[in-house]
């Protein structure tokens, strides 16, 4: 199993021809992902199948499970084991995880789940596209927390945020949700895999006192408390109740506050460097389109062709979801009168933006309920239907 | 360079996803300053039914992934082309497997259609799983904006698993040379 290349192999330098699943995969294993254990379900399936072949090869573990419950706690477990970790599945799978991924955010556990986006509600469209799945990284599992969700529009971002997945998920201690969808999991396009030296890793913290001297939920300055492993000689404590900074559970409302608050808190007072924008030709937009993912391309293509009839509309392109880009929204509010959001769903980025927003403008979404994604046609026609 | 469409289609099994791979591949890597982005058909009609891939090709970035108004349309089967053929643009290009294919002229709006029987030059080198890419030797010879040859052969070699190499690089040479008849 081991052997002397296996570091190496984490990085496969080179430029490649692969499918937005592959380049996930080889992201993880790129920023050092060491575990992977789930349950294979469309159109997420070669993530785990590349995953298998691909994690023994560099020393890490595979492992398949009975269902998706298992698979997102064998993930928390193995990350406070000591590996980065990390599971894929769709829509289905993500409902079944959503209860302990809520156990992820009370014990700061880092790990990735991905989700490739099929059409819902249920089963739905087990192989056609969808993007239904935002609200539920929000509010998928009970109680106060902030999620952080990215939504890659390349493959070559499939590689790339897989990285930055795994290093949020380090340095603020959370669960962390990539968001493909179907068609970016499965189309072919270049990706160019730099050099080892050349990939940002960011591991979680470790603590810097002697054991009789760690708190396991203490945190500094920056909210977010330094990890210890179990078996490396700390207390190591973990409850999904609500704990006091030793991770004893405390049931009270002073300790509610405390403990729920900072776990929200340490997104909510990063947000401006956790979150990624792609602007493409808003600085004269009198009408914006915001989108994500998939439909991203077609609404540049929709741009890119109403530019050509002289519309004045540019492009703000949602590369974090979650935490929500509120301050920049509500400048384009300021800017432009109207903002268009294509989303394949029946509004929900839409329902964020007219909120953010406050009636500044008018909002307008542009919805495929799944199946298929906008033409950059369908786009333009509504554009066009702004300028009237 | 404007934006090329090309789709490849056929039936489940004859190797459609392979030329898209193929061709999308030696695009966007041997190429130089072209982009390309190949997306199939992927659902339960991919198991036998009608199989497609297509392959977008642009020197700049590449907005919308998938084909909407074919330039090229290289087809395998009767079924992918009664299928498929009304996406096929005015004035674009076909290429047909002309023994699995009968053309149906009025929905055909190609300005050019190049013929040939791909199945059967496949066997004569001993199988018709050959056939997809002895097509590919003849889209690769007679269209001017897809892909080079040097740059699909480079891939061939590094794709095609190691025992079929040579018979599929002599498919590729029967399927360049070949002229159409008539």
């Amino acid at each position: 199993m081991s052997d002397d290349n296996s570091d190496q192999l984490e990085v496969l330098t080179g430029k490649h021809y692969v499918t937005g699943n592959l380049a996930v995969a080889e992201g993880s294993l790129a920023v050092g992902c060491k575990y992977f254990g789930g349950y294979p379900i469309t159109p997420s399936s070669e993530i785990a199948e590349h995953m298998a072949m691909r994690l023994p090869q560099v020393n890490g573990h595979f492992v398949q499970f009975e269902d998706e419950i298992a698979s997102i706690a064998s993930i928390l477990g193995a990350s406070w084991g000591g590996a980065k970790s990390m599971t894929a599945t769709s829509g289905p799978g993500y409902s079944l995880m959503v209860e302990n991924i809520g156990l992820g955010m009370m014990t700061e556990t880092p790990c990735v789940i991905v989700n490739v986006q099929r059409g819902g509600p249920s089963t739905g469209l087990p192989t056609l596209v969808g993007q239904q799945d935002v609200m539920q990284t929000k509010w998928g599992s009970h109680g106060d927390f902030e999620p952080i969700a990215i939504s890659p529009s390349t493959v070559q971002e499939c590689f790339d945020q897989a990285i930055t997945c795994f290093n949020l998920s380090e340095k603020y201690r959370l669960p962390v949700t990539f968001l493909l969808d179907e068609v970016i999991g499965h189309m072919s396009e270049r990706l160019v895999i730099p050099t080892k030296d050349k990939i940002k890793i960011i591991s979680r913290k470790k603590p810097d006192v002697p054991p009789e001297e760690y708190l396991p939920y203490k945190a500094g300055k920056d909210l977010v408390p330094p990890m210890a492993l179990a078996g490396e000689g700390y207390n190591v404590m973990m409850t999904g109740l609500t704990h006091d900074e030793r991770g004893y559970p405390d049931i009270s409302a002073e300790a509610q506050e405390i403990n729920v608050r900072r776990i929200n808190d340490k997104i909510r007072k990063n947000k401006k460097k956790i979150i990624q924008l792609e602007e493409y030709m808003l600085d004269d937009a009198e009408i914006a389109l915001v989108s994500f993912g998939t439909t991203a391309r077609s609404a540049k293509g929709a741009v890119n062709r109403a530019r050509e009839k002289g519309i004045k509309v540019g492009l703000l392109r949602l590369i974090t979801i979650w935490p929500f880009p509120d301050e920049r929204i509500q400048l384009l509010a300021d800017q432009v009168k109207k903002i268009l959001v294509p989303e394949i769903n029946y509004g929900q980025v839409c329902k964020e933006v007219e909120r953010t927003v406050h009636g500044k403008t008018d909002v307008k979404g542009i919805f495929k309920l799944g199946g298929a994604i906008h033409s950059p046609e369908e786009i333009l026609k509504e554009i066009e239907r702004g300028t009237k | 360079m404007a934006r090329t469409e090309v789709r490849f289609a056929g039936f489940g099994g004859q190797g459609i996803g392979l030329m898209g791979r193929l061709v999308g591949e030696a695009v966007a890597l041997y190429e130089k300053g072209k982009n390309s982005v190949m997306t199939q058909s992927y659902g339960p009609e991919s198991r036998g039914g009608a199989s497609s891939a297509d392959v977008v090709i642009d020197t700049g970035e590449i907005d919308f992934p998938k084909a909407t108004e074919l330039d090229y349309f290289v087809v395998l089967s009767e079924e992918a082309y009664h299928k498929y053929i009304p996406k096929l643009k005015k004035g674009g290009i076909l290429f047909v497997e002309q023994d699995l294919v009968t053309l149906d002229d009025s929905a055909n709006k190609a300005k050019h259609v190049f013929k040939i029987p791909a199945t059967k030059i496949a066997e004569s080198l001993g199988s018709k799983i050959f056939a997809n890419i002895a097509m590919l030797g003849y889209v690769c010879e007679n269209s001017k904006d897809i892909v080079s040859e040097e740059a699909l052969v480079k891939v061939m070699k590094q794709k095609i698993k190691a025992r079929y190499v040579e018979k599929n690089l002599v498919a590729f040479q029967k399927g360049k040379e070949y002229k159409q008849e008539g």
